[in-house]
């Protein structure tokens, strides 16, 4: 079953599966899996899919980015920590192209035009972007129409990878803050992005629900996405993100592998 | 194929069927509009013959200020959980947004008035003098110049901080030239004094300008931060 307007299986097939696909990420499944930035990734560091270089976003006075420079490789999973006022959903907002750089360039896939790529980029804010008022299966298959995808089945099967019911006819207003959260995650999913921007998913969600959107996060990731996930919770993530991107006043301040998820015994 | 007219007719669907279910925009409009008939059928003789002079001019001014609380009231639930991002960050023309706002604006307004105009004709008494049927380009003419306007201002002062007060001071100004024509075309056609012929080729004027005018710079209006 289909899930994206251009035909790839590969999503639906692993998140509803929950398996991880190995000729996508060749990982090695021991502890110290994660993050050689030098020898591994070098292919990807040379044509990164998300560049930013002396990115600054000033609200009248205010400096949210300060000169952000950095590059992302591909089919990555990285956490964006800092305090409040760090400047991360500025960063978000500014990948997702809702907000416009005052100074700076940003490119996506290798364009620094974000609207002509904006089909390959999936957001999740903060708030749900979902009509309170309409179902679940209602609010997607209006989404998917302006990716101009017309086949119910693709708003199903996105509600299925987030282990909700697509035949739930409650009006989203009437869901639980996680099942809000997850329909939101739903909803970025549904144009099957190469680059996923979730702003806070676990905020106000519980840990056992929120584990189960690391690991769903985790086979997305290896199904060949590159996701960014903006938290206040890393430890979530810890195991999971191949790199902590930690953000201070509006820059990149460190830049550090995930550390590794202890095996179960 | 281009996406815009399927784009249209997704929003369009989206917005009825929002409006079907909290009625937010119908219930206000007709509160309004009702008072205004009512207040103002005890303020003057509505047997005199004078009312038909006035009648033009008291119909369109309660359609216009019902009119703005729809207006308000349609952008107000994008903005609930920030669900315009969602528009933003996807690849569907912003313009498309734009005319099926309107095209939602002007179905509500035009309910409004199918509702309210057997209730002006029963209060003031009214029967048209000259050709009724010219009413009704009037009528259609007239909603669009206030819709297509006001969706467009609406957005516009979305972001601003007192939006409600921001939009009529937008959209009255340039209103004007519009409810002239709506108010002179429907007061020739009660009286049956003039021909309305001119008022109405002022209004498809107005409407094809306007349209293409919100058409063109919408885009600008959505990526406003």
């Amino acid at each position: 079953m289909k899930i994206g307007p251009n035909g790839s299986t590969g999503m639906h097939r692993s998140l509803t599966s929950g398996k991880l696909r190995p000729e996508n990420r060749n990982r090695e499944p021991s502890l110290t899996f994660s993050l050689p930035l030098t020898d591994t990734n070098a292919a990807a560091v040379v044509s990164p899919i998300v560049s930013l270089t002396n990115l600054v976003k000033q609200f009248g006075r205010f400096a949210a980015l300060r000169g952000v420079t950095a590059e992302f490789a591909a089919r990555k999973l990285y956490a964006i920590v800092g305090d409040n006022g760090a400047g991360k959903t500025t960063l978000l907002r500014a990948l997702a192209g809702l907000t416009q750089p005052t100074r700076g360039q940003l490119s996506i896939l290798g364009s620094p035009d974000i609207r002509s790529v904006c089909r390959h980029i999936g957001y999740m804010a903060h708030p749900s972007l979902l009509y309170d008022e309409m179902s679940g299966m209602e609010n997607l298959r209006y989404f998917a129409r302006l990716y101009e995808i017309d086949d119910d089945r693709c708003c199903a099967s996105a509600i299925a990878a987030v282990k909700l019911d697509p035949a739930l006819e409650r009006p989203v207003g009437q869901y639980s803050q996680g099942m809000r959260q997850r329909m939101s995650l739903a909803r970025a999913l549904l144009n099957d992005p190469k680059i996923l921007l979730l702003d806070e998913p676990f905020s106000n969600v519980d840990v056992p629900s929120a584990r189960e959107m690391v690991s769903l996060l985790a086979a997305m990731r290896d199904a060949g996405k590159t996701i960014f996930v903006v938290t206040h919770q890393a430890d979530l993530l810890l195991g999971s993100a191949d790199e902590i991107v930690k953000m201070e006043a509006g820059k990149i301040v460190s830049r550090a592998s995930g550390a590794p998820r202890a095996e179960p015994q | 194929m281009s996406p815009f007219p399927g784009i249209v007719r997704a929003t369009l669907a989206k917005d009825l069927r929002l409006e079907w279910r909290s009625r937010d925009a119908i219930n206000s409009m007709l509160f309004f509009a009702l008072l205004v008939v009512v207040i103002f059928s005890f303020s003057f003789d509505p047997l005199a013959e004078q009312s038909r002079r006035i009648a033009g001019g008291l119909i369109w001014v309660a359609f216009l200020f019902a009119a703005v609380t729809a207006l308000n009231q349609t952008w107000a639930r994008e903005l609930r959980n920030q669900v315009l991002d969602a528009y933003r960050i996807s690849p569907a023309p912003a313009n498309s947004l734009f005319l099926a706002k309107a095209l939602g604006n002007f179905v509500f307004v035009g309910v409004l008035e199918a509702l309210m105009t057997p209730l002006f004709i029963l209060f003031y008494n009214l029967r048209a003098i000259g050709p009724g049927w010219q009413l009704l380009p009037v009528a259609v003419l007239g909603t669009w110049a206030l819709v297509v306007n006001g969706t467009f201002f609406a957005a516009m002062s979305l972001r601003t901080r007192s939006r409600e007060i921001m939009l009529p001071l937008l959209l009255f100004p340039i209103s004007i030239p519009a409810l002239i024509a709506m108010v002179s075309a429907t007061t020739n056609i009660l009286t049956g004094e003039d021909s309305a012929r001119f008022w109405i080729v002022f209004l498809a004027t107005y409407d094809v300008v306007f349209t293409c005018i919100g058409l063109l710079l919408f885009e600008l209006v959505l990526a406003a931060e």
